[in-house]
């Protein structure tokens, strides 16, 4: 089935009027030798039997609903009201807010939405969305490379492995130079533009990074802060411990892990890199009759406007799903954010206790930790994680073995309670028997 | 000057100003009494809060769903955006992401097998449509894709010692302009070709810039004035003879949707957008999903991972020794990639091939009414899926499409592409009726038969009214309370 309208009547009436004989003599002035080739695609289905279909497919799957598995996606609740407004039909249909008369709603929305961005990472400025964190984290090191005029970026090792990945993507590209540094009492390389540092790290440990902050200014680099938007509710703001940018995956914040996307990005700057950020950006202004009102603004940065000049190509950006970042952060407030928080810390350390009194596991995180932690398993890691697949339990995300031999992360989130820990505690102790 | 400081009317107030302290919405679980200084560290504690909102359930409902009303979508009006394909977004699809929701990217891959048949089959489709031998599924959008495609370029170049000598990618002047910027992000020095009188790319102009320091020619066909580009052969032949490769930016590809493939005319890399052709809703902006897909020459360069099938299982493949790197964490927005697997499936080969001439039918039909109604349409032949018009002379486009809003109407595309003076970029889509498409060019002929006075001054009746840009521009309030 498709979703045309026609008639036959419709049809005939409108080939004339545009002088075709049929549908295929509207493509007379191609090369004919290319139109209407055979499509080896399978037949069509209907509504209903694509449904059935679908159905079938995710039959295939496990729900890792509740499970344990972090990495930068974690089981969040997702409360009902998060999908139900974002799925409003004129949020969900609309294009970008070019006409701003017809876009109020998004545009506030937008213009709410920075400010709650702002709010967590303690940064004035943030942009309207980013694909995701990793395509964030890249782009804010492209921006501190602008701004410092130089092509070399210090990443720490504890920064996510896929973080790490693309940003040598986007610096391969221009021929930027990517150093990767073990600790934080590595030297910082002459001629850096960028320091980046995350927090809470790939294996959960908490930092306090104004020294490591200091240093990179220090050297004449902008540093760049990775961080989980859950964890502002409790910790110190990057702002306050001296980044220039701020970025991070949005995902913990009401939307659906959906196999790893989408999900949507989020940038922060100082207020004087403002002209440097890449993306939309929604500024207050008035209208004809002095009502307030909202419109896209600095679009001088674009690349609709700037081209081969722009701070970026980015055109699309994550609208809905940053939208939906910001109904959960006003849904749940301040209090509902921190005890997301508290919960899942707490749950993280009680499940750290209980794992490392099994046989053979032991921690490997630094303490302090948040709601995520590394340990070494006595077996393989993806062996377990199969294993406990089999009991039905989602847990043992794989780590890289430059972090070392054998490393799982366990997450937690708000919606762990005792009795899941034990669970998997003891599921846990039955495989590595 | 200093001008006297009117009042700001507000009639939509922010969700802060419905903040009330204590007040509380969704509550989550409660958290154990935990000492978070001992456990976290006392020097990573914030002191104060951050100042999100403090609304009740209801409130944010409201708030939420009367800020929807502010909003135009597809849904609610006709919406002829110009290179965007705002066609209609199936409900369907939205309940299929559903039973997809819980499934985690590191997941063990035997748990994820649905989901990995799903993908695997959408690159198979995908390769089909477009005439390639392999695309990847990894890109976010449209721009993050001519990312992807143009640094696919950018290593084969390399592997065959021809990076240092080619530094230069050509994109004609009627080019989105997220294709020079992309090619600036890739490292490259950007040639603007000049179209020629018929609006198409002027082969010679092309000709004598091409050499052996070209990298990549990028084109959109159907251009972005709705016209094929008839000696896209030619140009492809030209390319090729000095090794550059040809680029498709997918952003018109509802046109020749399964009705001409970019493999078959001669393209080497060609990115989707699955947000305009294959029904991935915009949402605002986004997210939506860049797929690209590459000839056989250029498959080692894909990003990792791929999915491939051995036997009867599906696997996630990293070991891609000459692959570009990653472009995203995980493996893509997987939500966009099941509703444009489930429109694919739905419509068939015939579906795709009817849907695409029915884009490019009421295009034509459009255009024809709107002549009728006055508008001036700069390159008059059989067009795809769009095409450029122009108001009577004298009229201001930007006139035009506020007079619309105040009827009911989005606008077309404005001011592009940059080739045509006061352009407006017209597309119908193929989900249109006949009656939409003649109510519209009925509107679009009452608008510019309105007064001056009225038209500079319109719109009326919507949320606000004309915005100072000027003033957003030169002193920007890009946050609530400062």
């Amino acid at each position: 089935m498709d979703y045309t309208p026609h008639t036959e009547a419709d049809l005939e009436e409108m080939l004339e009027r545009v002088g075709a004989k049929d549908l295929r003599d509207l493509y007379r002035d191609l090369p004919q030798g290319i139109v209407d080739p055979p499509l080896k695609l399978e037949p069509a289905k209907t509504e209903a039997e694509m449904m059935r279909h679908l159905r079938t497919l995710a039959a295939k799957n496990a729900s890792a609903n509740a499970g344990f598995l972090g990495g930068g996606i974690r089981s969040h609740y997702v409360p009902a009201a998060v999908p139900a407004l974002a799925a409003r039909a004129e949020f969900l249909s609309a294009y970008t807010p070019y006409q701003p008369e017809a876009s109020q709603g998004l545009l506030q929305a937008i213009f709410e939405y920075q400010t709650m961005i702002s709010e967590l990472t303690g940064l004035p400025v943030a942009n309207a969305s980013m694909y995701d964190g990793s395509s964030a984290l890249a782009e804010g090191v492209l921006l501190a490379l602008r701004e410092s005029g130089k092509m070399r970026v210090a990443i720490l090792k504890s920064v996510h492995p896929e973080y790490r990945r693309v940003v040598k993507t986007y610096l391969d590209a221009i021929g930027a130079e990517l150093v990767t540094l073990e600790s934080t009492a590595d030297l910082i390389p002459a001629e850096t533009g960028a320091v980046v540092a995350q927090n809470p790290d790939f294996l959960g440990s908490v930092h306090n990074f104004a020294a490591f902050a200091e240093t990179a200014h220090a050297t004449g680099a902008l540093f760049v802060a990775v961080v989980d938007p859950v964890s502002l509710a409790v910790l110190k703001p990057p702002g306050e411990y001296g980044a220039d940018v701020a970025v991070g995956e949005g995902q913990s914040l009401g939307n659906a892990m959906a196999f790893g996307g989408p999900h949507f990005g989020f940038m922060a700057v100082r207020a004087d890199l403002v002209r440097q950020l890449p993306g939309r950006l929604v500024s207050e202004t008035t209208d004809l009759d002095g009502k307030r009102g909202y419109i896209l603004t600095l679009q001088a940065r674009e690349q609709y406007i700037r081209r081969s000049k722009a701070k970026s190509n980015i055109t699309t950006n994550a609208q809905l799903t940053a939208l939906m970042g910001a109904v959960y952060l006003a849904g749940l407030g301040p209090k509902g954010l921190k005890e997301v928080a508290t919960r899942s810390v707490a749950m993280a350390h009680a499940l750290a206790d209980k794992l490392t009194r099994i046989p053979g596991i032991e921690l490997v995180t630094p303490e302090p930790f948040f709601n995520e932690f590394a340990v070494r398993l006595p077996k393989g890691v993806l062996e377990v994680r199969s294993a406990l697949a089999r009991k039905g339990i989602a847990a043992v995300t794989p780590v890289l073995a430059e972090y070392g031999e054998n490393l799982a992360l366990f997450a937690c989130t708000e919606q762990h309670t005792e009795a899941d820990l034990d669970n998997l505690a003891e599921a846990l102790r039955e495989v590595l028997r | 000057m200093i001008a006297e400081k009117k009042e700001t009317l507000i009639e939509s107030p922010l969700i802060f100003e419905k903040s009330v302290p204590g007040r509380r919405g969704i509550t989550p679980p409660k958290a154990p009494e935990v000492d978070l200084a001992a456990l976290l560290g006392s020097d990573n504690l914030r002191a104060e809060p951050p100042k999100l909102p403090e609304v009740d359930e209801l409130t944010l409902v409201r708030h939420y769903t009367n800020l929807s009303r502010r909003q135009m979508g597809v849904d609610t009006n006709f919406y002829p955006l110009g290179s965007c394909t705002m066609k209609y977004n199936p409900k369907m699809h939205e309940a299929a992401v559903g039973l997809f929701a819980d499934l985690h990217p590191y997941q063990a891959p035997e748990t994820v097998q649905g989901a990995l048949q799903l993908m695997y089959e959408l690159q198979q489709d995908l390769s089909e449509i477009t005439g390639m031998a392999a695309t990847t599924l990894q890109p976010a959008a449209g721009a993050h894709g001519e990312l992807t495609g143009i640094l696919i370029i950018r290593a084969y170049h390399a592997s065959r010692g021809e990076h240092e000598q080619r530094r230069v990618v050509l994109v004609p002047d009627s080019a989105h302009g997220s294709n020079p910027a992309t090619a600036s992000m890739a490292g490259y020095t950007v040639k603007e070709i000049a179209s020629g009188p018929d609006g198409e790319v002027d082969l010679q102009a092309l000709k004598a810039e091409l050499g052996p320091h070209v990298a990549a020619i990028m084109l959109t066909n159907p251009n972005t004035l709705g016209l094929f580009e008839r000696r896209i052969l030619e140009i492809a032949e030209a390319a090729h003879a000095v090794g550059a490769q040809l680029y498709y930016d997918g952003a018109n590809l509802n046109a020749v949707m399964g009705m001409a493939r970019p493999g078959d005319m001669g393209f080497d890399v060609v990115h989707l957008n699955l947000h305009k052709t294959f029904t991935v809703p915009h949402g605002g902006g986004g997210p939506g999903s860049g797929p690209v897909g590459v000839k056989a020459h250029l498959a080692p360069f894909l990003p990792a991972p791929q999915v491939v099938k051995n036997g009867e299982t599906y696997a996630l493949d990293y070991d891609l020794p000459h692959s570009i790197g990653q472009v995203k964490s995980f493996y893509g927005n997987f939500g966009a990639l099941v509703r444009s697997y489930a429109y694919i499936k739905m419509l068939g080969a015939e579906g795709i091939k009817k849907s695409a001439a029915l884009s490019v039918l009421n295009a034509n039909y459009l255009k024809e009414l709107l002549k009728g109604e006055g508008f001036r349409i700069p390159y008059d032949r059989t067009c795809m899926h769009e095409f450029v018009a122009q108001p009577p002379e004298g009229i201001r486009t930007l006139d035009v499409a506020k007079g619309l809003l105040e009827m009911g109407y989005h606008p077309p595309t404005v001011y592009f592409p940059l080739i045509v003076k006061e352009a407006l970029m017209v597309e119908p889509t193929e989900t249109e009726s006949k009656e939409t498409l003649e109510a519209f060019a009925r509107v679009m002929g009452e608008v510019i038969r309105k007064d001056k006075e009225w038209l500079e001054g319109a719109p009326y009746t919507t949320p606000v009214r004309r915005l100072d840009e000027v003033q957003a521009n030169r002193r920007p309030k890009l946050r609530w309370g400062e």
